[in-house]
């Protein structure tokens, strides 16, 4: 029950350079370095929603039944193939044979009920049980086919049995995976010093080795963006997806040596607002908060333009986008007003963020704008386990600043008020079940639509920016992904041009 | 004492009296808020309007600097203040009593000089959050030592003048005599050890909050600044040149202030200074 967060934070320890390990020269021997700003906690992504596990481990070195391309289309991974029965209840899937573990085990049935029986199981540690939801059984109906029993419909099912949650381990690797993960995957994991970096090997032994062009991938973990910066410059990165501060970008679209990349992420950022607490509860402060708020200037100041402003709780480039950031022009006035009628101008308001340069930056500015609307918010930059304990789990705050970068996450507003958003809705939640259940898209399209006409008529949460994944590369690198449409990033297309 | 001023306090006091006027008019003027965000005017070059030009938040720079040297010199009054106070008063204890209670005093003073100033600022800024409250905390704790030791070695030597000895023949108290005699006498070097502490308090509040563990937003402070223009380097090193510079006037104005004032008051050095 977990919504993954863009976890880019700004650490202030600047990461040392050592000269001693630079000029890995990454070119001759077929291997690239891949900066992020974000460590791993555990290298296991069925047990933790860190996003930099996915980022390492999903469809790299686990594998799941189905994966997804960059355009967030579905194809089959350990699954060779499926049927779908009429009603929509009955997936039958045929497995892949012939695979092993990097263990040198194999992959049958056995261990595809074995994952998602573990995943589903009442004291499951999984991050994002929710996925497992609408499955009734997972059967073996032969050595190598599983059969899955729904309880409803879920449009969502074989995208989400993608993802890294859904990652298939073999019983015997299981607790191992942890420290040093085992799976089907392209890379074998290879090494893990904390706080430096991770590096992977290719697997020969994987189905589609002959091609896989990288013999060896390194993740150097590197939080402070200047530190980043100099260690791109100073060739010892070929690579930095999720670069951090994008005031930085010019320097490097100036050089020719490196390729900046801006694509989408699926990651809304808003001005989240605690629906369950006095003033929040009221629709008309809600809204006056909408209207202080210059969307425009925000994305100027904080993201230097790069970013694209949301009217509501659904990514731009997706297929049912609809524009709703008219609805609330900022209008400083008629703010003044609203909170002037509803009582609760002057007062003070604490806006607590989590320490992610996107968020901090955005916190300083819509402090001043809430000022000009006559609304003293209070920053405090609060450290991520904070936030997650205090906020995320015990909806301690009044206002804070958040990016949600999981795929298909407007069911966080029918998640009920224990979710951080303190809202429910009965509407609400029957319209995001429909949505779910909806087979057909065209149908769907038009209820997300109706979803975000919702949310934005409610002011649930200030609408700010779709996250942007800004990338920085080196020239001659290619096969990498401009948008992240989930959390993983397969590594097996990377390859140097001559 | 007709000779004149030695040079490097003429320029310390000069470096120091533009900080100290510019800390003293933030108070009640600013050209703009500090605080007043301007995205649209964002990078702006140095102007009538604005004369240093303005930050990456339209912010104007000539604002936030000049409020920062309130902000720093705020923190570098208060906590040199308090430390001198505290530190002060032991001393001239330590002096007074001697015996058991020096000894106590002076070896807390050892254990508190242990102390590196930046690790006990985080440390303290861990358990109760960062902010300036804790900055100044920090800085005043590391002070105490420092003035503690100065104050009993000089406060040492006035109690074998002969005008203690008849004041004590004459019955004042121990208390009196630190107040009405040693205290007056040992001014000079407590004085001058406030102004080189001046300097020291006005680095560790920059570092901290270069570090984030001392102003938080949208508080202005030169060390901040600086962290903010990190990043900035590329677009606009203009962010990170002034602030420098103002943390560079502000502790070499102080440093030669306080160093002058030393050679002045010191009369060994005094006495081999060329008539």
């Amino acid at each position: 029950m977990f919504t993954r967060f863009n976890t880019g934070a700004a650490a202030l320890a600047a990461v040392a350079l050592s000269g001693t390990l630079a000029a890995q020269t990454a070119w001759a021997e077929n291997a690239v370095s891949i900066g992020f700003q974000q460590e791993p906690t555990t290298l296991d992504p069925t047990s933790d929603a860190t996003a930099a596990i996915d980022g390492i481990v999903t469809h790299n070195v686990l594998e799941s039944l189905t994966t997804v391309n960059e355009a967030g289309e579905v194809f089959p991974d350990l699954a060779e193939s499926w049927t779908i029965s009429d009603d929509g209840l009955t997936y039958v899937f045929t497995l892949r044979q012939g695979v092993k573990y990097h263990d040198g085990t194999d992959f049958d049935a056995e261990d595809v009920k074995f994952s998602y029986d573990r995943a589903m199981a009442e004291d499951s540690e999984n991050p994002t049980k929710d996925i497992f939801k609408p499955i009734a059984a997972v059967e073996i109906t032969g050595p190598h086919e599983i059969t899955m029993k729904l309880n409803n419909k879920d449009a969502f099912f074989l995208f989400n049995i993608a993802r890294g949650d859904a990652s298939i381990v073999a019983p015997e690797s299981v607790d191992a995976n942890k420290t040093a993960p085992i799976g089907t995957g392209p890379y074998r994991f290879d090494g893990w010093t904390r706080g430096d970096r991770l590096t992977l090997v290719k697997n020969p032994d994987h189905r589609d080795a002959d091609k896989v062009a990288m013999d060896k991938v390194t993740f150097r973990f590197i939080s402070d963006p200047a530190a980043a910066s100099a260690a791109l410059l100073a060739g010892e990165l070929d690579a930095f997806p999720g670069f951090p501060a994008p005031e930085m970008l010019p320097q490097f679209e100036a050089d020719p040596r490196f390729v900046v990349v801006v694509g989408s992420t699926e990651g809304e950022v808003i001005l989240a607002m605690n629906n369950a607490k006095p003033p929040f509860d009221n629709l008309q402060v809600r809204r006056a908060i909408s209207h202080a708020i210059d969307r425009g200037a925000i994305i100027d100041g904080a993201m230097y333009g790069r970013a694209t402003p949301i009217g509501s709780f659904y990514p731009p480039h997706g297929p049912a986008y609809v524009d709703l950031t008219g609805q609330y022009p900022h209008d400083v006035a008629k703010a003044r007003e609203m909170f002037e009628a509803e009582g609760v101008s002057g007062s003070t308001m604490t806006l607590r963020v989590p320490p992610f340069p996107y968020a901090m930056r955005s916190a300083e500015i819509i402090q001043a704008q809430l000022a000009e609307a006559g609304i003293d918010a209070k920053v405090e930059n609060v450290e991520w386990g904070f936030w997650l304990d205090e906020i995320y789990k015990k909806q301690n705050y009044d206002m804070t600043i958040i990016a949600h970068t999981s795929p298909n996450d407007m069911r966080n507003f029918a998640r009920g008020k224990s979710y951080f958003y303190g809202f429910e809705d009965p509407e609400f939640t029957a319209l995001w079940d429909s949505i779910s259940t909806e087979a057909d898209d065209a149908k769907r399209t038009s209820l997300l639509q109706d979803g975000q006409k919702y949310l934005a008529e409610n002011a649930i949460h200030g609408f700010l920016f779709q996250l942007p994944q800004l990338g920085v590369y080196d020239a001659r690198l290619q096969g990498y992904w401009s948008s992240s449409p989930v959390l993983f990033e397969p590594l097996s297309n990377l390859s140097w041009t001559q | 004492m007709n000779a004149r001023l030695p040079v490097n306090i003429l320029i310390g006091a000069a470096l120091v009296a533009v900080v100290m006027f510019a800390a003293l008019l933030s108070a009640i003027w600013t050209p703009y808020p500090y605080a007043g965000i301007d995205v649209a005017n964002k990078f702006a070059a140095p102007s009538g309007a604005h004369w240093l030009g303005t930050d990456q938040l339209g912010r104007d720079l000539v604002s936030q600097l000049m409020a920062a040297a309130g902000n720093s010199m705020g923190v570098a009054v208060v906590a040199v203040g308090i430390g001198c106070s505290i530190g002060t008063a032991l001393g001239l204890l330590a002096a007074a009593k001697g015996g058991w209670i020096e000894e106590l005093i002076m070896r807390l003073s050892d254990l508190g000089f242990a102390f590196p100033a930046l690790l006990f600022a985080i440390m303290l800024a861990a358990a109760f959050g960062p902010s300036l409250s804790m900055v100044v905390i920090a800085i005043a704790f590391i002070n105490i030592p420092t003035f503690a030791r100065v104050t009993r070695a000089a406060a040492n030597q006035i109690w074998r003048r002969e005008y203690v000895f008849a004041a004590r023949a004459a019955g004042m108290s121990t208390f009196a005599i630190s107040r009405d005699h040693i205290l007056p006498n040992i001014a000079a070097p407590v004085i001058v050890q406030a102004t080189i502490e001046f300097a020291v308090a006005i680095l560790v509040e920059a570092a901290l909050s270069y570090l984030g563990l001392g102003a938080q937003p949208p508080e202005p402070s030169w060390g901040r600044m600086l962290a903010e223009a990190q990043t900035l380097m590329y677009l606009a090193p203009q962010l990170a040149v002034w602030p420098g510079l103002c943390i560079v006037t502000a502790v070499l104005g102080f440093g030669l202030l306080g160093d002058g004032l030393r050679d002045i008051s010191d009369p060994r050095l005094a006495r081999r200074r060329p008539a």
